[in-house]
């Protein structure tokens, strides 16, 4: 064994790893989490005593409901995300590498365009005047005008459009390591299709489904800018009472509770996803 | 199909594109047998078990399984089942799931499944593994758990894609004689694929070689070793010397075929038209050549050689030896008949030409 004297650059990228995570990754954490546990002060945000009043905030009926309305539209987000990424990400696996490649640049290019901007596009199309109202009036499906923005709808389809990548990505890569003959195999034993998708199919991909759910629920709940643009006053997110309880409010102590409720979650999450992909095994021969 | 074949095939032809992968195949497999389908890769086994298990459709001929046509039937409805080169075991499902889920599938009640489950798992030696997943099992009880997978279910057919090739040598010598056992025990027949003839000539009843689509040869090991129809065959099972010269005369069903430097060898005429002047080969099994210090003289063919290196291997140990260029090797018995043989050394190999095959020299 050499010692770290003795690797220069192995000591350095030590260094530099566990310095960034211990002040750009532990820090600011344990600085959130000390602002929930002090009290409010209207002059320097922050004050001693310690108290666990912003916690108990969190269980006004009030904000419970933003909570849960916050929640239950995250919960649409993905489902819908779900309902479409699984059978494009299956299809995805499917095609010709090249024209996998097209559509995975195709799924990426929307990175390339700030995600504000392109939330204001989806205004100008879901607008009362807008594209889609203009469209279908013009095509005579419809005879006036639907209201589309400022809905919960409106919210969720922000939200979709914004994460669904996130959903498709890792299923993608499930579906590309799911071998073609355990599904022969399902087959050859007796299976039919939809037997195969329930007994087969949806156990090997599941890991896939959990990182997709992972990756778009909880950013789901945090996106405020969505529900700002799209969303009108009702249809709030956690993310939106956050910012609001920072920028607004100046009540840093709740901000910061909420903030770590949804770390929590997240957390929970990745516990799940853990326990699942140990139950489903690395190779699976 | 008045025959009691439990598989039969009658000019199976599978193309894909101008290329036919199968090209006019038949076989009869009678009920009970280990049948081997033996060729090197891409000679189009692996697309004939596709063919048999359903996966792929015959673009013509027709298959049969105990009578019944199986052209238009899909997969999960032929009484056949396969074990798959990787084996394809769930990974999400423990043994136990693994080989009651064609019985699940089947509609049988979880008692007696439960019950055929611990049956099937005493047969093939993995008795009580029920409650493991598969990754937590090695090689070969893997391998066990794939094959019980298949026959807790009685299929007409088993059909085995090179399930060993994935197996440390030694695991894979122990299996073969396993599988052989466990064929004659279940009584099922066996339809197995390798490019190992090893695997092919220990474990099978019938073995058919396969090259370009075709079937060269279909025989019991034996006689495929002994009596190879095509000069392929002669090569791929089993160590050949093959001598390629002129036939210089055919009498009494022996070729005399001339060598480039005028040696004259002798041997059976295996194939038809040989005819005085036509280009031949003479294949002769290494263990067919005796030394000629102790060999017999009257009719046997010999050729004069120098030794090249001695190849020491137990019961396999070999002398490699070169006569004009071309290298041949002669199996060197280890119970003290062998000569003392020196590198650079002259040598006369000899052989009964009953023993040795001329066949007309093949096109390629």
């Amino acid at each position: 064994m050499r010692s770290l004297t003795q690797q220069p650059f192995r000591a350095a990228v030590l260094v530099l790893v566990w310095g960034w995570l211990l002040f750009l990754v532990l820090t600011p954490n344990l600085l959130v989490v000390g602002a929930s546990v002090m009290t409010r002060d209207p002059g320097s945000f922050i004050s001693l005593p310690l108290t666990l009043d912003a916690y108990r905030q969190l269980l006004d009926p009030l904000y419970l409901e933003v909570f849960l309305h916050s929640l239950y539209m995250a919960a649409m987000t993905t489902l819908v995300c779900l309902l479409i990424g699984y059978p494009f990400a299956w299809a995805l696996s499917k095609v010709g590498k090249r024209n996998q490649v097209l559509l995975i640049f195709l799924l990426i290019v929307p990175f390339w365009t700030n995600s504000l901007v392109r939330t204001y596009a989806l205004k100008l199309i879901l607008a009362t005047n807008g594209l889609l109202n203009n469209g279908l009036m013009s095509l005579g499906v419809i005879d006036g005008p639907m209201q589309l923005l400022y809905t919960e709808g409106a919210v969720i389809i922000g939200l979709v459009y914004l994460l669904l990548p996130f959903m498709i990505l890792p299923l993608y890569s499930v579906f590309e390591d799911l071998r073609e003959d355990y599904l022969r195999a399902s087959h050859d034993l007796g299976a039919g299709r939809l037997s195969t998708f329930i007994h087969v199919i949806v156990p090997l991909t599941l890991p896939g489904v959990l990182a997709g759910i992972m990756l778009v629920l909880l950013p789901a709940m945090g996106l405020f800018f969505v529900p700002d643009i799209l969303g009108g006053s009702r249809n709030l997110l956690v993310g939106n009472v956050i910012k609001n309880q920072f920028l607004d409010a100046r009540n840093w102590p709740f901000g910061a509770a909420a903030s770590i409720l949804l770390t929590l979650a997240m957390a929970f999450l990745m516990f799940a996803h853990r326990l699942s992909k140990r139950r489903i095994g690395e190779d699976g021969v | 199909m008045a025959t009691e074949s439990d598989l039969s095939c009658s000019g199976l032809v599978r193309r894909f594109g101008n290329n036919a992968a199968v090209d006019h195949v038949s076989l009869d497999v009678p009920a009970g047998t280990f049948f081997s389908i033996l060729g090197p890769s891409g000679c189009g086994k692996t697309t004939l078990l596709r063919l048999l298990a359903g996966f792929d459709k015959p673009d013509e001929g027709d298959i049969f399984i105990r009578g019944h046509r199986m052209n238009e039937v899909p997969p999960n409805k032929r009484p056949v089942n396969m074990v798959f080169q990787h084996l394809a075991l769930f990974p999400t499902m423990s043994v136990g799931d693994n080989i009651g889920y064609g019985l699940k599938r089947k509609k049988v009640p979880a008692a007696e499944r439960r019950k055929r489950i611990a049956r099937v798992l005493e047969q093939v030696g993995l008795p009580e593994l029920e409650n493991r997943d598969p990754q937590e099992l090695s090689g070969g009880q893997r391998q066990r758990v794939a094959l019980a997978r298949c026959l807790v279910l009685e299929p007409t057919l088993l059909l085995l894609d090179e399930p060993l090739g994935a197996l440390d040598l030694k695991l894979r010598e122990q299996m073969k004689i396993e599988l052989k056992h466990l064929q004659k025990q279940f009584g099922t027949t066996f339809v197995y694929i390798t490019h190992d003839q090893s695997e092919a000539m220990v474990m099978s009843d019938q073995v058919a070689v396969m090259k370009n689509g075709r079937f060269e040869q279909v025989a019991p090991p034996e006689e495929l070793y002994r009596q190879p129809a095509t000069p392929f065959v002669a090569g791929f099972v089993g160590d050949n010397n093959r001598l390629a010269g002129t036939v210089v005369s055919v009498a009494d069903d022996v070729a005399a075929v001339r060598l480039s430097d005028g040696a004259v060898v002798r041997g059976r005429v295996a194939s038809a038209g040989l005819a005085p002047g036509a280009q031949a080969e003479l294949y002769i099994r290494p263990e067919s050549l005796s030394f000629s210090q102790t060999a017999a003289g009257g009719g046997s063919s010999s050729l004069q050689t120098r030794v090249r290196t001695t190849l020491f291997d137990g019961a396999n140990s070999r002398v490699e030896a070169e006569s004009n260029g071309q290298a041949l090797f002669a199996r060197l018995p280890q119970d003290g008949t062998a000569p003392a043989l020196t590198p650079d050394g002259h040598l006369e190999l000899s052989w009964d030409p009953d023993l040795a095959r001329v066949f007309g020299a093949s096109p390629q």
